[in-house]
């Protein structure tokens, strides 16, 4: 009744090629916005901004990288974690190389070497496919992660073998180091990931997410339309790891404040695929309904016993934690295999057509 | 510089060979260990298509059963051998319902789906499995009951080419049993009616279904053998270190002995395991010091990587046919 | 089209094998500018094969293509496709993912060239240069009468439709030579009629020069200038589609011996 296209008639290709045509839609993304920039921030509590949405925001950009790689150009990768920590390590380095320079600078440039390193590894993609590809990926994600620790430059040779935070601020504000405030740290986070979602969904809706989308749908024939593969897979692997490496220097920054290698494991790879596939592969929306499930479904698992009173040990809640989730991706890939993002379209269909749906 | 990556550790194998035996012998047994854990893959990837990953945590899971269902034994003042080989088969028992189980709840509602969703269903059961196992057993490393099933232990020390070599005992076993199965599973695919109808399942699901092979059964069956194998891989393991969900990280060695060989090959698993656990135990030897040590964190998958550049479909893998 | 006009591409002596399987056995031929010209024979002669031959994506053993006065070092598909050879498949290779729109927009990706920074903006000149792309893949929309089906993905389409938007995706390449892979197998008789008057509209109004694989003899007597006749990888006859027809050996192919 509410939602609907009717009525909407594009005067323009301009009006039809945009990444909302529909009025409701652009609404309803503005009401997010508004919850997201000043309600959130006004009334969540410490525990609701640094423990949830930071860290929330923060794997929605890493899901999104992914995503870009998986979802839009179909290449499987296992190693994305290992692509956010070459981020972070990068960004810990220039911050103390440079510390005269602003730190979200060196958090936005530290894209660029995940995106180095992301090409350099996206090579064999050309020869390597599907199941091979992935567990050739794996290769990046066990020796990146092995230089994290035996190359003790990266770490500025400190003996925890960790990379702790400076404290660093922005128009006199602290916003990494212990003194930022949850609140400032939610809101830099949250402008950097909006920011970049909207970049991110510019790309894939133009010719180059076309691109990627023709090379994972059928290779052989985008060739024939005049597309070379390996710069598009090149292309997919740089920006891709870019959004990993940005997400990686944010989560030391802004939400850890400090990381050991192990931050960057194999299980943070398939924590991201996870969020990847259950949110949807190929949606910029779904990347943050994964994130969301993944991050906060266990946060409400361990809080769960504690809220009703249940006198659970923490390392069964712990188990107990694993699965769920287990549980739940298998229920989610039988309910929707096209994950999240589809429920949501089919509901906003129906809503299209509700209160008659005949 | 070039002269120790190039010449220095060949000099140095020459100039100790029982060293070099030494090292090749641990190479080849964990390289075994690795294809047992590969031909778990495989067997389910030729059957079902289906990439399960969560092969690695049923080495763990039912290794961890199988000393559960003792502990439990003992602890009602009923151990030794006969009660570890009664924990055997109940073992066997639970994987059998695990197959049943997976086949009943994923994989039948999933029939269908593409590639990568029956993956990540696999990543569910491997987390459905860690959480359960964890929660059943506790997350401590626990003993493999290795003497209560007559596998030995300690070694024998071989003189040979100027020095010793030892050579544990468990380990020959681990060769042996491994081999074994490797047989045996190569006599069930050839002779047997349902290994038969394995293989037409394999290469092509319609053809299987219109001479009416039943491939939910099929499926039950093959993760089954899977589980089987399994439980061999975690015995052996078990009996050389502890078992414990640490186990978890060594069975994704499994994935670049999986491809080097060729999804789908049951020699190339084998062959793979072999390149892999003696390319790692030498690499690691030999040039580890160069780079600071721990390369066997990534070293085999490195190898994996350089052999697919050359050959994308592994060693034994069907030739990839692009046409259109 | 007129007789004399002048050769788009050659083909001189090409064989290809695969393994020990010849596909095709020293097989030459000419297509002329502006022509309908049909390449027939019985399943399994090559005549996919001497498409993908022609586009690049097999590389022949022995013989050469001359395409436009040149003839061609060996080259890979995306060349072929800038030089303006276009393409449909046998076997519809849509890109399932996509919309009806999206795939025919993937068909004018040789002719935007705004890079990454521009793209990641939507603005200005990308934004420009996706307006003017989508307006000529809004006038190939209308002329494939696919207006109703723009923002339906593929994999849900009707056969037929499908094998529409493919032609539409590779008249989007704005081509020179068209090659076309059986487009009207598995299609009912109106289906037929429709892509045959694309065809033929195409050949006239846009000058496009078509090669056609078809099975059905009526509509390559009725559409190609010249037809050329494979069995085995061998050629073997070549002319007008009156003169093949009466062709002992083409009859002998299609129907046998002892018919
Ligand atoms: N990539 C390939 N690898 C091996 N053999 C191939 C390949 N492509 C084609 N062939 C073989 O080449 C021969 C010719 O095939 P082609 O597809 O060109 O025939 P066709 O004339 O198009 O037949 P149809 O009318 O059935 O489409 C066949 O024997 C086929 O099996
Ligand atoms: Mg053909």
């Amino acid at each position: 009744m509410f939602y609907r296209e009717t009525g909407q008639f594009k005067q323009s290709y301009a009006a039809d090629q945009a990444v909302f045509p529909i009025l409701q839609d652009r609404l309803g993304l503005a009401a997010i916005l508004v919850v997201a920039f000043v309600i959130v921030p006004l009334f969540g509590n410490e525990f609701l901004l640094a423990s949830v949405m930071v860290p929330f925001l923060i794997l929605s950009l890493g899901a999104i990288g992914l995503n870009i790689l998986v979802g839009y150009t179909g290449l499987l990768s296992l190693g994305s974690a290992a692509f956010m920590g070459v981020g972070a390590y990068a960004a810990y380095k220039l911050s103390t190389i440079f510390p005269g320079v602003n730190i979200l600078v060196w958090i936005l440039c530290s894209g660029f070497f995940a995106a180095g390193i992301g090409v350099l590894f996206g090579l064999p993609s050309l020869r390597i496919k599907g199941f091979y590809l992935a567990v050739a990926t794996l290769a990046a994600q066990f020796f990146l992660q092995w230089c994290f620790v035996r190359i003790s430059w990266l770490y500025n040779d400190n003996p925890s073998g960790a990379i702790e935070v400076p404290a660093r601020t922005l128009f006199g504000l602290a916003i990494t180091g212990p003194s930022a405030t949850p609140v400032t740290r939610y809101l830099v986070v949250l402008v950097i990931v909006v920011g970049m979602t909207l970049l991110a969904s510019n790309i894939v809706h133009g010719r180059i997410g076309r691109t990627w989308m023709a090379v994972r749908d059928m290779d052989i024939a985008a060739q024939l339309m005049g597309i070379r593969l390996l710069p598009a897979k090149l292309l997919a692997f740089a920006v891709s790891s870019f959004y990993c490496g940005v997400s990686g220097a944010l989560m030391v920054f802004l939400w850890l404040g400090a990381a050991e290698p192990s931050a960057f494991d194999i299980k943070l790879s398939f924590l991201l695929l996870f969020m990847v596939i259950i949110g949807g592969l190929g949606s910029m929306i779904g990347s943050f309904f994964g994130a969301a499930l993944i991050h906060i479904l266990p946060i409400v698992i361990r809080g769960l016993p504690e809220a009703l009173g249940l006198p659970i040990a923490a390392a069964t809640v712990e188990h107990l934690t694993y699965l769920i989730v287990g549980a739940l991706i298998i229920f989610f890939l039988i309910v929707e295999p096209h994950g999240l993002a589809r429920l949501w379209q089919i509901a906003k269909q129906k809503l299209r057509v509700w209160p008659f749906p005949y | 510089m070039l002269y120790n990556i190039f010449i220095d550790p060949f000099v140095q194998m020459a100039q100790m060979p029982d060293l070099l035996v030494q090292t090749l012998w641990e190479g080849l047994v964990s390289g075994v260990l690795y294809a047992l854990i590969a031909l778990g893959f495989v067997l389910i990837f030729k059957a079902s298509g289906v990439f399960n990953f969560a092969q690695g945590i049923m080495v763990v899971f039912s290794a961890l059963t199988l000393v559960g269902f003792y502990e439990k034994f003992s602890a009602a003042g009923f151990s030794g051998h006969t009660a570890a080989f009664v924990a055997l088969v109940l073992t066997a028992g639970v994987m059998f319902v695990l197959a049943m189980l997976v086949e009943r709840v994923v994989l039948r509602p999933l029939v269908n789906q593409p590639d990568i969703i029956l993956f990540m269903a696999t990543f569910g059961i491997t987390y459905v499995l860690i959480g359960f196992g964890e929660m059943v057993f506790g997350g401590d490393p626990k003993q493999m009951i290795a003497s209560e099933l007559f596998l030995p232990s300690g070694s024998v020390d071989v003189e040979m080419l100027g020095g010793m070599v030892s050579f544990q005992k468990i380990d020959i076993a681990a060769a042996v049993i491994a081999s074994v199965m490797i047989a045996g599973l190569a006599l069930f695919f050839q002779k047997t009616r349902i290994g038969r109808a394995l293989r037409a399942v394999a290469d092509s699901h319609k053809a299987a279904l219109s001479v009416g092979i039943s491939l939910n059964q099929i499926w039950v069956v093959v993760w089954f053998a899977a589980g089987l194998v399994a439980l061999v891989t975690g015995i052996m393991w078990g009996a050389r270190s502890d078992v414990s969900f640490a186990l978890e990280i060594v069975a994704l060695k499994a994935l670049p002995v999986l491809v080097l060989g060729g999804l789908t090959s049951v020699p190339g698993a084998i062959v793979g395991g072999l390149i892999i656990g003696i390319g790692e135990k030498l690499g690691e030897f030999y040039w580890g010091p160069l780079l600071g040590g721990g390369i066997e964190s990534w070293f085999a998958y490195a190898i994996a990587l350089l052999f697919l550049l050359y050959r994308p479909q592994g060693l034994f893998g069907d030739k990839i046919i692009e046409r259109i | 089209m007129t007789a004399q006009s002048e050769t788009l591409l050659a083909v001189d002596g090409v064989s290809l094998s695969f393994g020990g399987v010849k596909a095709i056995t020293d097989v030459s031929f000419d297509i002329r500018k502006g022509e309908i010209r049909a390449i027939i024979g019985p399943n399994g002669a090559g005549k996919t094969s001497m498409l993908n031959v022609v586009n690049g994506f097999y590389h022949p053993q022995h013989g050469r293509i001359t395409y436009k006065g040149k003839t061609r070092p060996r080259m890979r598909p995306y060349q072929a496709a800038s030089q303006g050879i276009a393409r449909t498949f046998q076997n519809v290779a849509l890109f399932r993912g996509m919309t009806t729109l999206d795939n025919i927009m993937v068909g004018r990706t040789l002719k935007m060239h705004r890079g990454l920074f521009w793209q990641m903006l939507r603005y200005g000149p990308a934004m420009r240069e996706e307006i003017e792309n989508r307006r000529v893949v809004e006038d190939i929309i209308d002329f494939l009468q696919i207006e109703s089906i723009r923002k339906t993905p593929v994999g849900k389409l009707p056969y037929g439709l499908q094998k529409r938007v493919e032609l539409g995706r590779a008249l989007a390449m704005e081509p020179e030579l068209l090659l076309l892979d059986e487009p009207m197998a598995g299609m009912n008789i109106e289906e037929k009629e429709d892509m045959c008057r694309y065809i033929l509209d195409l050949n006239k109004y846009f000058g496009t020069t078509i090669a056609l694989i078809e099975h059905d003899m009526g509509v390559v007597m009725d559409l190609s200038d010249r037809v050329v006749v494979l069995e085995y990888g061998h050629k073997i006859a070549d002319g007008t589609p009156e003169v093949v027809k009466a062709d002992p050996k083409v009859i002998e192919a299609y129907l046998g011996v002892g018919h």
